[in-house]
């Protein structure tokens, strides 16, 4: 693969200075990233499957860039190829055709770098191991010592909130819990990306409003750079700096949205005009894609 | 208060019948008890020809009492009486310092040490093939068939072969026993571990990918611990398989001791008592060493945060 795009290049030439959340000052902060780092850079993407009824186009000719620090939601209904294009920035599928760099390499390569941590709609933990564990376990694969484990243990617990639970055994935690577990053990290694896979998808409104808040947090005080699938619209406009609205056959990106509330925002923005808005144009978006067909 | 009187001791007997000794144990002690009762009967019934021969050829008259107490302690009955068996049993296992040649325990311990050394050659085996198989399509595909051949083709037919050729090449005594029993239970071993070593979910599989895990860590880390279940299920399986192999492999061998010599010599002989006697030390080993790997399942469960 070879870089095709200068890095220094600006995101989108149609970021729009004048939308509606402009008036926060934090704003500039956070829609400057032309200024900042690519950690992905995807040209012309497309991933094709050979199935039973034929070739189905998962994606095609995706193109996106993101900086380093920005929190991206990718929305769109089933099938519209959002956890897949997830899963190519991740290394765990590769694309039939074009080009990507995340973190200024291959994605194997940085798969192999440990660019990332992945948390999957399941929390996926392994119910032998205790929570402590659990959130050892990439760290002992990684060749951390002894020590550094322990106090990492004890940090991203007390980050995620579950100082205390280290001894329990993952069915003793609710599955909230569960999937805070999960988030902690992706950050534990200190990836420079947190790649997150419709993560409460299977949790109730009420949990989710409560660790969409904590994420939000999670990302202010780490700033990492989150890739984050989701199908709620006001799930991603309320975490995102950047809604990638994306459309099924072909899976493609229709619209990209900059949505920039400052980085300490509260559940209240949601009830504001501007955020009624965003999430309008990116519904706007979704109907256009003829997601609501069917 | 005459009705209340009245329920006192009606009510007496209902909760005796919920005590948790009662209720846990009552079931197993009636069937047990049943079958004693059958067990008896069906002595009277299989010994009665023979005690009424035997008082016909000695020319002695008899009462229809006299045979029944004869056939509940015939010296060689067809079916030996419940109380024969226990007798001979308890008299061989205490009746002799545990390493004289007539103490069931001295053949039980002989049986025994093949049936652990076959059981430990048998589990490595079976481990060994299901880690070749997960991690091999090719291997899959060329050694299944003849790991599911192997199991179909009598142990009976293959102890004696087993036996002449492991003799030609110089093996005696407990090693080709324990070759039989281990050929009998890596079978159940191979098959559980396969569906183990495979038992982890897709996530947790990827998870280790986006660590950019060495298949050694995934096999240490992941399919292990996900296996373990499977493996103290086919252990239990294996272990009884195990008992059984090594009780055949005496047999064609012409073993001087050990339970299936035991087994040989009473049917020679037709002491049937004593063919019972070794049946019981069998039942009495496997449920033993059962237990033993249960016991063991139950501590690594509860360390593996089992609830």
């Amino acid at each position: 693969m070879s870089i095709v795009s200068d890095p220094t290049v600006r995101l989108r030439p149609d970021d729009d200075p004048s939308s509606p959340a402009t008036v926060d000052s934090a704003f500039t902060i956070a829609s400057e990233p032309s200024s900042r780092r690519l950690v992905v850079d995807a040209q012309n993407i497309s991933l094709t499957f050979e199935t039973a009824d034929g070739r189905v186009e998962a994606l095609s000719n995706v193109s996106l860039q993101i900086a380093e620090g920005e929190f991206v939601s990718f929305i769109g209904p089933s099938g519209c190829g959002k956890t897949t294009m997830l899963r190519v920035i991740a290394d765990l599928q590769q694309p039939s055709s074009g080009t990507l760099l995340v973190n200024g390499m291959s994605a194997e390569n940085a798969r192999l770098a440990r660019s990332y941590g992945y948390v999957f709609q399941a929390p996926a933990l392994f119910p032998w191991r205790t929570i402590e564990k659990n959130l050892k376990l990439p760290l002992e694969i990684m060749g951390f010592s002894e020590a550094d484990q322990q106090q990492r243990v004890e940090r991203y617990l007390s980050l995620v909130n579950l100082t205390g639970f280290e001894r329990k055994f993952p069915w003793q935690l609710s599955g909230g819990m569960q999937q805070r577990v999960s988030i902690a053990r992706a950050l534990s290694f200190d990836p420079a990306m947190l790649l997150m896979d419709e993560p409460f998808g299977a949790l109730d409104e009420i949990v989710r409003d409560h660790l969409n808040e904590q994420l939000l947090q999670l990302w202010n005080s780490t700033e990492k750079t989150v890739l984050f699938v989701t199908h709620s619209i006001p799930e991603a406009v309320f975490l995102s700096t950047k809604i990638v609205v994306m459309s099924p056959r072909p899976g493609r990106i229709i619209d990209i949205i900059d949505c920039n509330f400052p980085r300490d925002r509260s559940l209240e923005i949601r009830e504001t005009p501007e955020f009624l808005k965003i999430a309008q144009r990116v519904r706007t978006g979704l109907r256009a894609g003829h997601s609501y067909d069917e | 208060m005459t009705s209340s009187s009245l329920a006192l001791p009606l009510r007496a007997p209902a909760t005796l019948a919920r005590h948790p000794l009662v209720e846990r144990y009552a079931p197993l002690a009636t069937t047990v008890l049943a079958l004693i009762v059958i067990w008896y009967v069906a002595a009277v019934a299989m010994n009665w020809r023979l005690v009424s021969d035997g008082f016909e050829r000695e020319e002695v008259p008899y009462t229809i009492t006299d045979v029944l107490s004869g056939t509940m302690d015939a010296e060689r009955p067809l079916l030996p009486a419940p109380h024969q068996i226990v007798s001979t049993f308890f008299d061989s296992v205490f009746g002799y310092p545990p390493l004289a040649p007539r103490s069931l325990v001295y053949h039980s311990l002989v049986t025994l040490s093949a049936t652990l050394l076959g059981f430990v050659l048998g589990a490595a085996f079976g481990i060994v093939l299901a880690l070749m198989i997960v991690h091999s399509r090719v291997l899959e595909r060329s050694l299944l068939p003849w790991i599911i051949c192997s199991q179909m083709v009598p142990i009976l037919a293959l102890a004696p072969i087993f036996i002449v050729v492991l003799g030609a090449l110089g093996l005696h005594g407990l090693l080709p026993k324990a070759i039989i029993s281990a050929y009998l239970c890596f079978f159940p071993i191979a098959i559980g571990m396969v569906k183990g070593f495979t038992s982890p979910d897709p996530l947790q599989l990827e998870l280790m990918q986006t660590w950019s895990a060495t298949p050694r860590q995934v096999l240490w880390k992941l399919r292990w611990p996900a296996a373990v279940p499977y493996l103290f299920a086919s252990l239990k399986v294996a272990i009884t398989i195990s008992l059984i192999g090594a009780i055949v492999a005496e047999l064609p061998t012409g073993a001087e001791a050990g339970i299936g010599a035991r087994l040989l010599a009473g049917s020679y002989y037709g002491q049937t008592v004593q063919l019972w006697a070794a049946l019981v030390a069998a039942a009495v080993l496997s449920s033993g060493l059962i237990t033993i790997v249960a016991l063991v399942e139950r501590g690594v469960a509860r360390r593996m945060g089992a609830h």
